[in-house]
């Protein structure tokens, strides 16, 4: 672990806009906070999404199943009569747990197979969802308790419980950032042999990647469920989710830390907007931003060289293209 | 009796699979890209067809090759246009480029078809034989599905457009010093996949009712053939569609349809998982 002064003040400012957020959470309207809840929860399904994709450079697509997971243990558990605190840890020990497994299985690929692996998890984590009626209540869905209070209350509970979660997703990945284990899966990402031969142990490394992104992405649907207290298995294992995620860090930025925020951000504002003007076109859009990102941002935002595009920034002062490149 | 039924309709299902899959495990051995786009395409075909023999009245034999031909060229314009801008990119690209296109064209093929199912289900009769029953279309739908990926097999084998995207797909770079010109091979490659998905297209369309919601699950069908025929490797994918066929057939017997797609998956998990590179592949795609 070894913090310099660069890392250390992307800290204080993510620590900042998590002040400030949970302050503004007292003046929102119920609107507004949703969509900021929903904004939490997809920065930490980025956060956890770039643990794997980002620094070690595995396309992983489970993203969803993990969130998917924990939405269904946290259902089956309240339902069971837990807490809700209670349900939600059993959500990330679902988490934990099925990363590990599927890590074990997966996590020999290489490439398109273990896109194409991951993404078959999905599916069948989905089928299973929806045929196993007696647990999860198949495909007509499962009902979780309302929590009680005001709904103003409700909103601002789980706006924070979600904020929380996204702080820790922040704290990991700056941790992730900076320390050997960081280190560790870039050397994977870079040249996995090599790796191997320095001295890392490779798979350990991979599992432990893998399992902190499933922990963190089945948390997330744990919060999610008993937020919307109804959960359906096209809902819980969404396919084009999954691949959103790995688009939106795309978009900010993979392997960073303020990647998956801005990109994450970026793109929920977008999807708000085509969802409020575009409704029969949006899945169309959401295709063309992609393509567009892909052609236009492939390093993703935190990517870009601003000086070369504003080369007169540069003379007037560095703190206009200090803004642009946070990383 | 029931055994045997369910065995036909696997095998006749089978020969369908084997041409849905064909063009795909042609891309990704070819181009190594997984094609996202390929359900869409299968969809479009199926659309195409619809409206070619119900709105403009046309008969069959004009619709079916009219409409491969037309998605030919779209495919060769997509692959020309767009991604072969991609091409050799990290995995995570030309699978999320793909995946943005589906998303338009199914976007656009549920505005101007809409989401109602649409059927044009053709009845022949059909045949009875010791009391199994096969209804002739189902043939009629298998025989020319399979005639095509003879015909690619062919093509790929004694043509020297075949010749030329094999050496390609060996290798790339020694392929373009022997004068192959590589990004017209990758369009014709994806053109051919396209045209196979489109006439997997047409067959569908005769048999089941069409919805723009199957893209998805004709990708699937198409994901776990290639893996467990291997890649690029076009016996492999006749062998792996029937396989996937006979399994779907026998499951649906065993534990009830609700199972078939979860089986299918299953099973290229078990697969990936023991064989990294499908049980007729070859080493050096992962």
């Amino acid at each position: 672990m070894n913090i310099d002064r660069h890392t250390l003040s992307q800290l204080l400012l993510g620590l900042l806009l998590f002040a400030g957020a949970a302050i503004s959470s007292v003046y929102l309207d119920n609107y507004k906070l949703q969509v900021f809840t929903s904004l939490a929860m997809v920065c930490v399904l980025c956060w956890g999404w770039n643990i794997v994709g980002g620094y070690m450079g595995y396309p992983s697509l489970a993203t969803i199943a993990f969130f998917g997971v924990g939405a269904y243990v946290d259902g089956i558990a309240q339902a069971h009569g837990l807490p809700v605190g209670a349900a939600w840890l059993c959500a990330a020990i679902a988490g934990a747990v099925v990363a590990v497994l599927m890590g074990f299985a997966l996590l020999r690929l290489r490439g398109h197979y273990f896109a194409i692996g991951t993404i078959a998890t999905v599916e069948v984590c989905r089928e299973v969802s929806s045929n196993w009626t007696e647990l999860t209540g198949g495909a007509i869905g499962l009902n979780l308790p309302i929590q009680a209070g005001s709904p103003d209350f409700i909103g601002r509970f789980f706006f924070l419980a979600m904020l929380i979660l996204a702080l820790i997703a922040f704290l990991v990945t700056v941790v992730v950032h900076c320390s050997r284990f960081g280190f560790g899966l870039r050397c994977i990402r870079q040249n996995e042999q090599a790796a191997a031969m320095v001295g890392i142990n490779v798979f350990r490394y991979k599992v432990i990647a893998f399992m902190l992104s499933g922990i963190l992405a089945s948390s997330a649907g744990g919060i999610y469920a008993s937020m919307v207290a109804f959960i359906e298995p096209k809902d819980a294992f969404n396919l084009i989710m999954t691949i959103e995620v790995p688009v939106m860090v795309m978009l900010g930025g993979m392997g960073s830390i303020f990647g998956p925020l801005i990109g994450g951000v970026f793109y929920v504002i977008l999807r708000e907007f085509v969802w409020a003007y575009f409704i029969n076109w949006h899945s169309g859009i959401l295709g063309i931003i992609i393509v567009s990102v892909i052609y236009f941002l492939p390093k993703g935002a935190l990517g870009v060289k601003w000086k070369s595009i504003f080369p007169y920034a540069k003379a007037s002062s560095g703190a206009a293209c200090g803004k642009g490149v946070i990383s | 009796m029931a055994l045997g039924q369910y065995l036909i309709n696997g095998l006749l299902q089978g020969g369908l699979y084997a041409c849905l899959a064909v063009g795909f495990a042609l891309v990704w051995g070819v181009l190594n890209v997984v094609n996202m786009l390929h359900g869409a395409m299968v969809v479009l075909g199926a659309y195409f067809t619809l409206y070619g023999a119900q709105k403009l009245g046309l008969p069959l034999y004009v619709v079916m090759p009219a409409v491969c031909a037309v998605i030919f060229l779209v495919g060769y314009g997509i692959q020309r246009g767009l991604i072969n801008r991609v091409i050799g990119q990290p995995i995570l690209i030309t699978l999320t480029l793909t995946f943005g296109l589906e998303l338009i064209v199914n976007n656009l093929i549920l505005h101007f078809f809409t989401a109602t199912p649409q059927s044009l289900i053709v009845s022949l009769g059909a045949i009875e034989f010791a009391g199994i029953r096969i209804p002739i279309v189902r043939i009629g739908g298998m025989v020319t599905a399979g005639m095509l990926t003879l015909l690619l097999y062919w093509l790929l084998y004694h043509s020297r457009l075949g010749r030329a995207i094999i050496a390609v797909r060996m290798d790339r770079h020694a392929s373009a010093l022997m004068g192959i010109r590589i990004p017209q091979i990758y369009a014709l490659t994806f053109g051919i996949g396209a045209f196979m998905a489109a006439a997997a297209g047409c067959a569908i369309a005769l048999i089941y009712p069409v919805t723009p919601m199957m893209s998805g699950l004709f990708l699937g069908k198409a994901f776990v053939i290639c893996v467990l025929g291997g890649l690029g490797s076009v016996p492999g994918a006749i062998v792996g569609g029937i396989v996937l066929g006979l399994v779907e057939g026998v499951g649906t017997l065993a534990l009830g349809p609700q199972w078939a797609t979860s089986m299918g998956f299953l099973l290229m998990m078990a697969v990936i998982i023991l064989f990294p590179s499908g049980l007729a592949g070859k080493k050096g795609y992962e």
